[in-house]
C-alpha cells in the first residue's frame, strides 16, 4: 500500500546549525508511527516541517504520492495534517466548545449576518467528547478545569472531527500521570482504528511500544534506525535512542534500571 | 467495546454523571461570569448615592443626563479598550488620539475651511490608520503593546500641540459649531434627540425649565445627546461581535494563547491589528462628539483617557492578561466610573477623593478578577 506521506531526505538548517541532515520516513494510513529520539535529536523540527511551521531547507514531502509545499500551518490543516502540541493545544480560559471549534467556527445566518452557531457547536462538542470517553459537565466548562490528559483528548477529538488524515502528536504523554497516559494511548488506538495515520512523538519507549506499529529513531538529525512492531524489543529500542554504547555503559553503572 | 472490565473503568460509558465531577453551586457558576463584578458594583454604587445624595439633584432629569453623558463618554472608549484587552493588547494612545482627532477636525474644517463631513471622514481615516500602524508595529516587532502605544501617546500628543501652534499660533481652535452649520454628517455626532418630548415634559412640569433669561420656559435638558446613542450602539455592537460571531471567538483566542490560536489557523495578527483600528475608531467617535459639544478643539483634550478606559474595562471583569472579559462588563465599569465621579460632586464630597476611591476600586477589581480566573481555570 502506498504511504499517505513520504518524507524524503528532509534537511533543515537554522543559520549554521544543522538540525536535520536528511531524514526519510514514510507514514501509513491506519498505523501509529512512533518517532523516538533523545532531546535535540530533531524530532520536533522534523514534524514541524510536516505541520507547516518550518520549511525544509532541502528534501521533499509527498502527500498521497504528490509533492506538496507546506509553507503555513494552514496549508497543512487544509491538506488534512493536524498537529496536537503538548501545551499549546487548548486555551484554558475558553470553554470546551469554543476551543473545539476554534478556527472552524460553525456559522448560521440571521438577517444576512453570520453568527456563531452556539447550539450546534455545543451539541457536537458533547457528542464528540462522549465518543472519546470524556463526560463534560457542560460545553461551557472552561478547558482550564480539565486534566492534562483530557485536554490532549479534546485536541485529538477536534483534529479527527475536522477530517484529519494524518494526526501528529507532539509528546502527548510527557507531562501526564499514569492514568492519564493510559487514556491518551487509548484515544490514539481508537483514532488509528478509524483509518488515520498517527505520528506519535515521544521519548518514552514504553508508551511507544504500547501503541506503535512502526518505530523510527532519530539521532543527531539523522534516521538512526527503523523497525516494525514485533521486530524489536523495548531494550533494543531504548539502546537505539540513546545511541547504543554510551547507554550500555550508563545502564551498567546504574544496575540496569534505566 | 466487548470487554466489560474496561467499560466499568471508563466513565463515559456509564450514563450517570462522572463521580469525579463535583457539582458547582449556582453561586459559583454566577461568579465566573465576567459581568458579575460590574453588576454588583453598579448596584452598590447606585444604592450608595441614592442613600447619600438623593436630594442633591443627582436623580432629576438634569442630574441623570449629567452622569449618563459622562458614563457614555467612558463607555465609548471602554468598548474599544475592552475588545483590545481581550485580544491581549493595550492601547495607551487613546487619550492622545482623542486630542489629535479633535485637532485634525478643527484644522481641516476651520483653518482649511473644508466641509465638515469631509473633515470628519478624513479624520476617521487618519486615526484608524494610526491604529493600524500601532497594531502593525506590535505584531511585527512582537514588542509589548504597552511600550509601542506609549510611544504613540507622546508622538500624537506632540503633533496635537505642534500643528495648531505652527499654523494658528494657539492651542485651542474654536468655530467648530459655525463650521458644522447645515452639514449632513455633523448632527450624527453633535445633535440632540427628542427635543419636542423634553419640551413637552418641561411644559408639563415633569422636568425642570429655565425660569429666567433668554431661554425662559425651555427645558434645562433639551434632548439626549448623540454621544449616548453612540455609546449604546457601540456596546451592543461590541457585545454581539464578541459573543455571537466567529470573529469574537478569534478575539478570545488571540488573547488567550496566540500560539495555540495560530496553530489551528486563527489569523491572530490580523485580529490584533483590527482591534487596534477599532480602538482608534472609538477614540475618534469620542473626539468628534466632544468637539461638536464644545465647539472647539484643544491640544490638551483626552488627557489620561487611556487609563480611564482601561480602569473601566478592568472593573468590568476583563483580565489584564487577555483572553477573558465582557463588553457588557466594561460598559457597567464605565457606568460605575461616571456615576461615582459625578455623584461625589453632587454629594458635595471633595473631588480629590475621587482619585482615592478610584485607586481602591481598581485594586479590588483586579484582586477579584484574579480570584475568578483561578476559579475558572481550576488553578490553585
Amino acid at each position: 500500500m502506498q504511504p499517505i506521506i513520504q518524507m524524503v531526505n528532509i534537511e533543515k538548517y537554522f543559520g549554521s546549525v544543522i538540525a536535520l541532515a536528511g531524514v526519510t520516513v514514510d507514514f501509513h494510513v491506519g498505523e501509529c508511527h512512533c518517532l523516538l529520539g533523545d532531546n535535540g535529536a530533531g524530532k520536533s523540527t522534523f514534524i514541524k516541517t510536516l505541520s507547516g511551521v518550518h520549511q525544509p531547507s532541502a528534501g521533499e514531502i509527498l502527500f498521497e504520492g504528490k509533492q506538496v509545499n507546506l509553507t503555513d500551518p494552514r496549508d497543512s490543516i487544509a491538506a488534512g495534517i493536524a498537529t496536537v502540541y503538548q501545551d499549546l493545544a487548548m486555551i484554558p480560559l475558553m470553554s470546551v466548545s469554543r476551543n473545539f471549534f476554534m478556527g472552524n467556527e460553525p456559522i448560521k445566518k440571521r438577517f444576512g449576518v453570520n453568527f456563531l452557531d452556539h447550539e450546534y457547536a455545543n451539541e457536537v462538542t458533547m457528542t464528540e467528547m462522549r465518543k472519546m470517553g470524556i463526560n463534560l459537565r457542560s460545553p461551557d466548562q472552561a478547558v482550564g478545569t480539565l486534566s492534562g490528559g483530557e485536554r490532549q483528548t479534546v485536541a485529538i477529538a477536534r483534529a479527527v472531527y475536522f477530517g484529519a488524515k494524518v494526526l501528529i502528536l507532539d509528546e502527548p504523554t510527557s507531562a501526564l500521570g499514569v492514568r492519564q497516559v493510559a487514556n491518551v494511548l487509548q484515544t490514539v488506538d481508537k483514532v488509528r482504528k478509524q483509518g488515520i495515520a498517527v505520528v506519535f512523538i515521544t521519548h518514552n519507549v514504553r508508551h511507544a511500544m504500547a501503541v506503535g506499529d512502526r518505530f523510527t529513531v532519530l539521532n543527531r538529525g539523522t534516521t538512526y534506525g527503523s523497525a516494525k512492531r514485533g521486530e524489536i524489543t523495548p531494550t533494543d529500542l531504548q539502546e537505539m535512542m540513546a545511541g547504543g554504547q554510551e547507554m550500555a555503559q550508563l545502564e551498567g553503572s546504574l544496575g540496569g534500571t534505566v | 467495546m466487548p470487554d466489560a472490565p474496561q467499560n466499568s473503568a471508563n466513565p463515559a460509558d456509564a450514563n450517570g454523571p462522572d463521580e469525579r465531577v463535583r457539582d458547582i453551586s449556582r453561586w459559583r457558576r454566577a461568579l465566573i461570569r465576567p459581568e458579575l463584578g460590574g453588576i454588583v458594583g453598579t448596584v452598590a454604587v447606585f444604592t450608595f448615592f441614592i442613600l447619600l445624595a438623593y436630594d442633591s439633584g443627582m436623580f432629576n432629569a438634569q442630574g441623570v443626563m449629567n452622569w449618563s453623558t459622562v458614563s457614555a463618554q467612558f463607555m465609548i472608549i471602554a468598548v474599544g479598550a475592552c475588545l483590545l484587552m481581550i485580544a491581549g493588547e493595550f492601547d495607551l494612545s487613546v487619550g492622545s488620539m482623542i486630542g489629535f482627532a479633535g485637532m485634525m477636525i478643527a484644522i481641516f474644517a476651520v483653518t482649511l475651511g473644508w466641509a465638515m463631513w469631509a473633515a470628519i471622514l478624513i479624520t476617521f481615516v487618519i486615526c484608524v490608520a494610526f491604529g493600524a500602524l500601532n497594531g502593525y508595529i506590535v505584531v511585527k516587532t512582537k514588542l509589548p503593546s504597552f511600550i509601542v502605544t506609549l510611544a504613540t501617546l507622546f508622538i500624537l500628543r506632540g503633533f496635537t500641540i505642534f500643528i495648531p501652534q505652527t499654523i494658528e499660533r494657539k492651542t485651542i481652535i474654536g468655530g467648530i459649531r459655525e463650521a458644522s452649520e447645515g452639514d449632513w454628517l455633523a448632527p450624527l455626532f453633535g445633535a440632540k434627540i427628542g427635543g419636542p418630548i423634553f419640551q413637552w415634559l418641561g411644559d408639563m412640569g415633569i422636568i425642570g425649565t429655565f425660569t429666567r433669561g433668554s431661554r425662559m420656559g425651555q427645558p434645562i435638558v433639551d434632548g439626549i445627546p448623540m454621544l449616548i446613542f453612540w455609546a449604546i450602539g457601540l456596546v451592543i455592537f461590541g457585545h454581539i461581535l464578541l459573543t455571537r460571531t466567529r470573529f469574537g471567538n478569534w478575539i478570545f483566542a488571540a488573547g488567550g494563547d496566540p500560539q495555540a490560536a495560530r496553530y489551528v489557523g486563527v489569523p491572530v495578527d490580523r485580529v490584533k491589528i483590527q482591534m487596534f483600528m477599532f480602538t482608534a475608531f472609538c477614540a475618534t467617535v469620542f473626539a468628534v462628539c466632544q468637539v461638536m459639544e464644545f465647539g472647539s478643539a484643544g491640544a490638551d483634550r483626552g488627557l489620561l483617557k487611556e487609563f480611564e478606559a482601561i480602569i473601566a474595562v478592568v472593573i468590568g471583569g476583563a483580565l489584564l492578561t487577555g483572553g477573558y472579559g465582557s463588553v457588557i462588563g466594561a460598559a457597567l465599569g464605565a457606568l460605575i466610573f461616571g456615576v461615582v465621579q459625578q455623584g461625589l460632586f453632587f454629594a458635595g464630597v471633595e473631588s480629590s477623593l475621587f482619585r482615592v476611591f478610584l485607586g481602591i476600586i481598581l485594586l479590588l477589581a483586579v484582586i477579584l478578577n484574579t480570584y475568578i480566573r483561578r476559579l475558572i481555570t481550576g488553578e490553585r
